[in-house]
């Protein structure tokens, strides 16, 4: 009887150790001293066993137990999934917008609602753009056709403006079984495509779109990493090199670790109000070449997370350029109405690359990205997004077309939405004035936030920060006192995630941590957002002051 | 070299010879050509062309609004209440539309579906879904920290797929799917580069899986990669069969001695028609079976708010539940689902609706049940309908449709149309599915887009329309069917 309920174990790995050797241990739990996993489902009787077999020095990897029971039916292994065994690009994805600073914050918002006593009464979020999570009220006019879209008996509702019924018709009778609820094209319902080329050329003073290189995307992040993920190819020194800017907004390189492409920085002027030098795309475009093949250009503009609008001449550098270093170019544009300093305008790559003449426009290939999230609109959970590709070969949009496709389609009511961005009520419609007051009233107070905090910032000796000319971002570059980075260096943390964490815990401010962002050497930044309420991000601005006068004098 | 000396020439950065290659690999036949060719008969039909039918019948995918299916009323108020809370003051929504659509706007950023959720979705309904979860399966515990909201079941079947490929050469994670499988599954192996090891369904025995074939399928990878997952589609797309109880748990022992993390995709749950059938989650399964199998066995599970009798493909919501996943993977997962920020908000909060319907004593029960119980049943009929009309025509041979929403008949083609298609480099079946589609308008996705035994030909066709336009769908297949038959005989 005794014998028969003894669970012989047979350890087999790569390890050095094991490699050769079959190791056979009678054990009372099954322990992998490599990654501790215990199952507890085996027992023996031999109590000192465990710590014979615990006391191996074992690797996670290829660890296989195998239990000779009696019906020696199951054999016993480690998971199938590990740290050691899985996708070895997903580990290099690092996300800092949504990493462990606001792991903490949710933590620490947990701890409030149970009570836990804080110098704060709560946790101010303004590490993501999240308009709407930070107050900013939708438009009423986009949210309204949405609600009929949805439920369309509400379109016998007299409450409802004529024109948002109009716009909900229209919609409807794009979907399949006039439902919203059913799959679109995977490119993205037609009509709203040629909705959103209309657009373009609107906004691009008359320059043609062709609503067949329209794809509705799922935010715009989607339709990055598609165009990324069409792009990557080659091994070794042809590996595909995609330039991005540093501080950069950390999609990219999140995209590009997991795509297995070669990042190439290009270091933003922060002198200059992080404008881009040509002459600094072309070191970093030279250096590349030794180890990789740079054939991609990003860039954002207005920028994310340096709030900088770049100037016509500068993207006309920029064009020249990408067609003389033969680079594809995408343009991460979706800020393109958050533009506040005076002098500053949005210029789209598109336009200035027609208007530099055929020998540009017809050659050089570029995808521009927009999304309902930012602007005026804020609408970040519908995940609504387009892209437009130009000079794109034919044969690789149909690849293109077909990638897509396996996704089925873009979310319904996201698309719904960017028609609505795209298409915004007219003059004479009953919607129109309250639209343009709304998105008005949310530009002005933007506008008005970013100069408050450029000024309020730059009152705290110890703080330098450009000005906010556009998106939605402050990237205030701080003095940090040499203790301060040697204590955070000992605790194997970069020294602006310490500086960013002790803030979250003293005041409940939840910046990101420049380091996330990327930086030059040596100098330390945080990402705020602006989107807080005026009042609110007046508190903030200040309490951030005292803390860094604070923080400072405690470690000097 | 123009005459200022500027701008060198070159050929485009991006061409399909050096674009990804994996890339290039993906095929997804449920919008492949035949679909393509459809819309442009549409379009032909709008601008006046005379074509021998009226109007194009898609029933190549399982889009059942378009195909007319009403949505449920009690969702829909609760999304346009949350979308336009003005609406919460408006008397002709019922009280528990209200209530719900409270609570879910309170647990958004801002009281707003616009604001960013979580990554791994609204906390509250993932607690909803784990609660769906004990209710569906007698009680056995769900984790509200093992579900991850997503967009589609798609999203998540490809993220769980993405971090589980590895290795080089021989060590390459293998991935085994049934054939006929959905194209899904083929196309995201092909997008990461892993290795499909196909096991095949036993057509004779109406689809059903054989252990003694998955041992087969994984011993001849183990020479070539390294088999670690294991896909099942249950109810099953394209074959329409659900899973005795006694197969899940035969599939789950055979996992677990070959160490195959297991993914069950399992978005039909509530499609499931036949009589003596009934729908076993993998999850149960597992837990009846038993510490042994349910504190060991990797799994990750499927659902979806496109399919079932909601049909709300256009919201893209789903969720995942994993079981025994590795702590520190578990953290990975985390990370890597919040590089895309979220799923869609809307799509989150009718996920929560659906697992978490009207209540009987609430005021849109009645009506909910109504509604659900009409849409099941209609389309349990015509489950019935699409098997009885096609198994009376000469050389269309098919299984019963005990779930899903797809008949998958096998077709006899002659001798003479295997060789003219052959001679035009396209697969017999779509050369059949083509000439179907430009002399009726009725467009279905021949079974090499599913994948089927050499020398066998299928097509899969939806069950969706209307009883009525399904009848005549039918009846035209079956004239066709003759007719091609005569053609090439």
């Amino acid at each position: 009887m005794l014998l028969r309920r003894i669970i012989w174990v047979v350890a087999r790995g790569r390890s050095p150790l094991c490699d050769s050797a079959t190791v056979i241990y009678p054990t009372r739990q099954l322990k992998c001293a490599g990654c501790g996993m215990v199952n507890p489902s085996l027992q023996s009787p031999h109590s000192s066993s465990s710590r014979t077999f615990s006391g191996l020095s074992t690797t996670r990897c290829g660890l296989i137990y195998r239990k000779m029971s009696e019906n020696g039916a199951v054999p016993r292994r480690g998971k199938v999934l590990t740290l050691d065994t899985m996708n070895a690009s997903v580990k290099k994805v690092e996300y800092a917008v949504r990493g462990p600073i606001v792991q903490r914050a949710v933590q620490i918002e947990k701890e409030l609602k149970e009570g836990v006593k804080k110098p704060f009464d709560e946790v101010i979020k303004a590490n993501i753009g999240d308009a709407h999570a930070m107050g900013q009220r939708p438009i009423t006019f986009f949210r309204q056709v949405l609600a009929l879209c949805t439920y369309p008996e509400l379109l016998d509702d007299n409450t409802f403006p004529e024109d948002t019924k109009n716009r909900a018709r229209r919609i409807l009778q794009a979907c399949g079984g006039n439902s919203i609820g059913a799959y679109s094209a995977s490119q993205g319902i037609e009509c709203i495509r040629q909705d959103v080329a209309r657009y373009i050329e609107r906004r691009d003073g008359g320059i043609p779109s062709d609503p067949d290189n329209i794809y509705l995307s799922t935010g715009a992040s989607d339709g990055i990493v598609t165009i990324l993920k069409l792009l990557v190819a080659g091994e070794g020194r042809t590996r595909t090199g995609v330039m991005i800017s540093i501080p950069q907004y950390p999609l990219y390189s999140a995209a590009l670790a997991e795509l297995g492409a070669v990042q190439i920085n290009y270091y933003l002027n922060e002198e200059k109000c992080w404008s881009l030098d040509i002459s600094e795309l072309k070191r970093a475009v030279e250096a590349a070449r030794q180890h990789c093949n740079p054939r991609v250009l990003c860039i954002i503009n207005p920028g994310n997370p340096t709030g900088q609008v770049q100037s016509r001449q500068c993207i006309e550098d920029v064009i020249r350029f990408a067609a003389k270093e033969g680079l594809f170019l995408m343009a991460d544009e979706v800020y393109q109405d958050n533009v506040y300093a005076e002098g500053c305008q949005f210029h789209s790559f598109k336009k200035v690359l027609f208007e530099m003449g055929p020998e540009y426009s017809s050659t050089v290939e570029l995808a521009s990205f927009h999304s309902t999230s930012k602007c005026y609109m804020g609408e970040c959970g519908f995940r609504g997004g387009y892209m437009e590709v130009i000079n794109m070969d034919p044969d690789v949009k149909a690849q293109l077309t077909k990638l897509v496709s396996v996704r089925l389609c873009p979310p319904v009511p996201g698309q719904a939405l960017m028609d609505l961005v795209v298409n915004p009520p007219q003059p004479g419609e009953p919607s129109y004035a309250t639209f343009i007051k709304e998105r008005t009233a949310t530009l002005r107070a933007l506008a008005e936030k970013a100069k408050m905090t450029e000024e309020i910032l730059n009152t705290v000796p110890g703080i330098s920060c450009n000005p906010v000319q556009g998106a939605m971002y402050s990237f205030p570059r701080i003095s940090l006192p040499e203790r301060a980075v040697q204590e955070a260096k000992a605790k194997g943390v970069a020294p602006d995630m310490f500086y960013c964490m002790k803030l979250l815990e003293e005041t409940g401010i939840c910046l990101v941590p420049g380091s996330g962002f990327g930086q030059k050497d040596g100098t330390f930044h945080f990402r705020m957002t602006i989107l807080p309420s005026a009042d609110k991000l007046k508190v903030l601005l200040n309490k951030v002051k005292e803390f860094h006068q604070r923080f400072t004098q405690q470690y000097s």
